[in-house]
């Protein structure tokens, strides 16, 4: 028997919510104010669950490492959050919603799942706009709306380039006021550094004051993990540089499963590599696709200046291999399609490393006013890292890590295999499958926090209305406790040559070469070698400068390289196991004849949730299949 | 090219703090400012010597998280460019460069370059918000907003919290930051509900975290990476006013 019960709600596709939040048990008010709930992160997964929750009436506190909750990273998603309102009048549907993301993750999530994301994505946006959002509108006063990564419809709502920021601040404002009633405490600049679980139950955290460094104790009924995603395993990302993998990986030590963790999305348009001392890679939206032409030279090792290259001689290779959607296919495609152009010897730059994205025509077409009204701030920040003007010159582009679709395990109720903790948003693995389709993740986190976990998460606590306050002097928490700061002090004691960020880049160097965009099975097995090999080196030759008991940056890197290289094997593990290719994940043995990603739906039409077996023991993989009833497997074709 | 730093170290909020000095050779004019501070600390650490804390998550603009005085000007010398931002391509070879943190009183300062800026969320807790839970709103479209006060809210709304506006100020007044989101809100039917509760106790919150008054230098619009504009301010005195005159 699996241990894996996803929970999924009988019943015709489109009633399966309707009918289990009819079945979902209720706490009446009075006793909510006796539960503790702890939320991690402030994102907009964490940030809608925590005023939720707080409007519900439970007693909530809220964790991040930033200073307030509004530097979450999803304040730099830019390009939109999508819902099906169908406003354009496109003949859009939560069906078509739910269809998109699905194909879109090529058929490696599940049904269930995505159709309710798609179903409350647009209580999200009356939300928003509700809390003051201010999504771009029409001359008529009502909301506009774009198309978006690889769909045909116009779902995509959307503040100029600073959508994630605009909802960010938004979904914080609501937080403040839970914090001014009382209902929400904050606990910011601290650090989960363990997971507490007390008879079988998530029951608390221990976390590290980083002003002080007092390792502090936290309990709760239950506990919701909002951390975002892992995508800084390759060190330079897209991700805001803090952004880490700790708090899941933690949980993972402590039962919780890792599904797919493998499902990495390489986003294919941000600034490229420009020098050795570069610390991010910066997103350059993808709506610039709607308008930019993707090219590169027909000759290899071409040389001159992008604009002195004729017509005639550009191979515009997104345009000729897929006619059909042409630049706007999605993300993994654009992305495999570059290195392959890149990898053949058609790449430009100094490095070789990168494509063109050109507006050339489409300024003819439309004048410079109007790109320049659409993308400006864009251009901005692109002519401020490069010294170019995208309006003169074409931008160079090329893919980079950015959104982990693999995550923490949870079933249809958002509950990890942990009874008790919960994982939303990012930090989650549920709703995208093999690959994650355009605004769509702030979507999910919102719906995940706004409108899902606060009635699940109430049904788990329906059955703890008679448990007290959980106390913090038990066994539990003395363990968990001892054994972070030992942990720090082992970290500190090592005094090695070589500082934390140094062995952060040299893994993120073995994932982008051999668990990247592109995978198989003699690499895989390479990395898995390379990896250990420095994680031995890591543990004799770190340098921790610093003390414990103070504001200390280094001891912060040390603990998140620490749990990148134990994620890192898995990562390699599932993606060695998946011999299939599906949506971002591409393993070379299985392709079609024109290159394209090849599924194997026979044997692997199913997610891959991994338990943890102990330090150094190989993890064991439990399967949960997808059952397909309401779609019919395709091959994606975007020809 | 090869450069001098002088750099506020403070180990924490109870020690006194000084300046002190560190040549580095090699910076690349490519880099960006805190990729130049990544390899001062680098080269520190090497050395066995306590590398400068500074805050920093994002690097590309948006989180508000960075934020320091680089040579007498918050955030540096290029306009509209918050401190991630900065290429040191705007520096000279040979130029001695000092970097502080943000000094106010309430902002006081945790260690080296970073600052308290816990005022800024109660400022926000005590009015910065529209008064709605989860499940409460109508269709989006319900509520109709003209296109030009959409954009003004927007502009107003792009205001990324990092204080330099304060740190700009000869009085260390907030008054930017909080005109700007009473701005933001006010645009929305649905935020003028609130609107003169929220002005009034986002002024008196300011003012009882040790926050100066507004004077009308222009310095906060004039750092502001974000370029928020002057003009929230005097929507915000009106707004003020009225409040008032019903008091
Ligand atoms: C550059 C960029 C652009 C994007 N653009 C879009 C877009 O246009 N549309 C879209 O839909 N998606 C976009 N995405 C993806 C989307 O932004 C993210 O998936 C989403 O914001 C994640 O939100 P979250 O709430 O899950 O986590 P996050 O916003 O990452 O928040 C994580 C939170 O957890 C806290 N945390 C983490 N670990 C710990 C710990 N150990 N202890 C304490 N606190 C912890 C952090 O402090 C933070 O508050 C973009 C992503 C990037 C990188
Ligand atoms: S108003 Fe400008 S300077 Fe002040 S906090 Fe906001 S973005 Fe920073
Ligand atoms: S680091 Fe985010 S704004 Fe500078």
């Amino acid at each position: 028997m699996s241990k894996l019960n996803s929970k999924i709600p009988d019943g015709p596709l489109a009633d399966k919510w309707t009918n289990h939040k009819a079945s979902l048990k209720l706490v009446n008010p009075a006793n909510k104010g006796k539960l503790d709930i702890i939320v991690i992160g402030t994102g907009l997964g964490g940030s809608s669950s925590a005023s939720t929750l707080g409007e519900l009436g439970y007693n909530v506190k809220v964790f991040s490492y930033q200073d307030s909750p509004r530097r979450a990273h999803s304040v730099a998603a830019q390009g939109g959050i999508n819902a099906a309102k169908n406003y354009k009048n496109d003949n859009d549907s939560i069906y078509r919603l739910f269809y998109d993301m699905l194909k879109g993750g090529d058929f490696r999530a599940r049904e269930a799942n995505v159709y309710r994301a798609a179903e409350v994505s647009n209580l999200v946006i009356d939300h928003y706009t509700a809390l003051g959002v201010p999504f771009a509108r029409d001359y008529g006063g009502t909301i506009d709306n774009r198309s978006f990564g690889g769909v045909q419809v116009s779902r995509t709502f959307y503040a100029k380039g600073q959508t994630g920021q605009q909802c960010l601040v938004g979904a914080y404002s609501a937080l403040t006021r839970q914090i001014a009633k009382g209902t929400v405490t904050m606990y910011p600049r601290r650090e989960m550094l363990d997971l507490v679980i007390i008879d079988g139950k998530a029951r608390g955290i221990i976390t590290r004051n980083l002003v002080t460094g007092e390792i502090e104790r936290h309990s709760a009924h239950a506990v919701v993990l909002a951390t975002g995603g892992y995508g800084t395993i390759y060190y330079m990302s897209t991700l805001a540089l803090n952004s880490n993998a700790s708090a899941t990986w933690k949980a993972h030590k402590k039962g919780a499963f890792f599904a797919n963790p493998s499902f990495v999305q390489i986003h294919p348009t941000s600034i490229p590599v420009l020098n050795s001392y570069q610390s991010k890679l910066t997103l350059m939206s993808e709506s610039l696709r709607n308008d930019g032409r993707v090219w590169v030279p027909k000759k290899q090792g071409d040389t001159r200046k992008p604009n002195d290259i004729p017509e005639d001689e550009r191979d515009y290779y997104l345009e000729r291999r897929y006619p059909a959607f042409g630049n706007l296919v999605p993300r993994d495609v654009a992305s495999r399609a570059a290195k392959e152009r890149c990898d053949a010897g058609f790449g430009v730059g100094s490095t070789g490393l990168s494509v063109y994205l050109d507006f050339r025509d489409a300024i003819k077409k439309k004048g410079k006013k109007v790109i320049e009204e659409n993308y400006g701030n864009l251009f901005d920040m692109y002519e401020k890292i490069s010294g170019e003007s995208p309006l003169e010159t074409p931008m160079r582009i090329y893919p980079a890590g950015h959104y982990t679709m693999g995550g923490l395990w949870v079933d249809y109720n958002l509950m990890t295999t942990i009874p008790g903790l919960f994982a939303v948003g990012e930090s989650n693995f549920s709703d995208h499958g093999a690959n994650r389709l355009g605004a769509s993740s702030l979507m999910q986190c919102s719906g995940d926090g706004y409108f899902i976990l606060p009635y699940t998460i109430t049904d788990y606590l329906a059955s703890d209305i008679k448990t007290p306050r959980i106390k913090t002097d038990t066994p539990e928490f003395d363990a968990a406790e001892k054994e972070v700061s030992e942990r720090v002090k082992k970290l500190l004691s090592i005094n090695g040559n070589e500082t934390p960020t140094s062995y952060h880049r040299r893994l993120g160097k073995i994932m982008w070469d051999y668990c990247g965009m592109v995978r198989n099975e003699e690499g895989l097995k390479k990395a898995l070698v390379l990896i250990k090999e420095l994680e031995d080196e890591f543990w004799k030759n770190v340098k921790v400068a610093g003390k414990a008991e103070e504001l200390n940056q280094e001891l912060e890197k040390a603990g998140r390289v620490m749990d990148f290289f134990e994620l890192a094997k898995l990562l390699c593990t599932d993606a060695l196991n998946r011999k299939e290719s599906c949506g971002a994940h591409f393993r070379e043995e299985s392709q079609t004849e024109t290159g394209e990603a090849k599924r194997d739906d026979d044997n692997f039409s199913y997610v891959a949730a991994w338990e943890y077996k102990g330090q150094g023991q190989e993890p064991e993989l439990h399967k949960e299949e997808l059952k397909f009833e309401y779609v019919k497997l395709q091959e994606r074709n975007y020809k | 090219m090869n450069i001098k730093l002088k750099i506020w170290r403070q180990p924490n909020a109870k020690s006194k703090g000084r300046f002190e000095t560190y040549p580095l050779n090699d910076v690349s004019s490519e880099m960006s400012f805190l990729e130049m501070l990544d390899y001062l600390n680098n080269s520190l650490i090497k050395d066995g010597k306590e590398p400068v804390a500074f805050e920093h998550d994002c690097r590309e603009g948006i989180c508000g998280s960075c934020g320091m005085y680089i040579s007498g000007r918050p955030h540096g010398p290029q306009h509209r460019t918050t401190t991630c931002e900065l290429r040191m391509r705007e520096f000279k070879d040979g130029q001695t460069i000092t970097i502080e943190p943000w000094r106010a009183a309430a902002f006081p300062v945790i260690k080296d370059l970073i600052v308290d800026r816990n005022a800024f969320d109660k400022i926000m807790q005590s009015g910065g918000f529209i008064s709605i839970n989860a499940g409460a709103a109508q269709d989006a479209n319900s509520i109709l907003v003209p296109k030009k006060n959409a954009d003004e809210a927007f502009d107003s709304a792009s205001c990324v919290g990092c204080g330099a506006c304060v740190a700009a100020c000869k009085n260390s007044s907030a008054m930017l930051f909080i005109s700007a989101k009473v701005t933001h809100l006010a645009q929305f039917p649905q935020g003028r509900i609130e609107a003169e509760i929220r002005v009034k106790n986002m002024v008196a919150k300011m003012d009882e975290l040790g926050f100066g008054g507004c004077t009308n230098t222009r310095a906060c619009e004039a750092e502001c990476p974000k370029g928020i504009s002057i003009s929230n301010i005097a929507k915000l005195n009106r707004e003020f006013f009225v409040a008032k005159l019903k008091d």
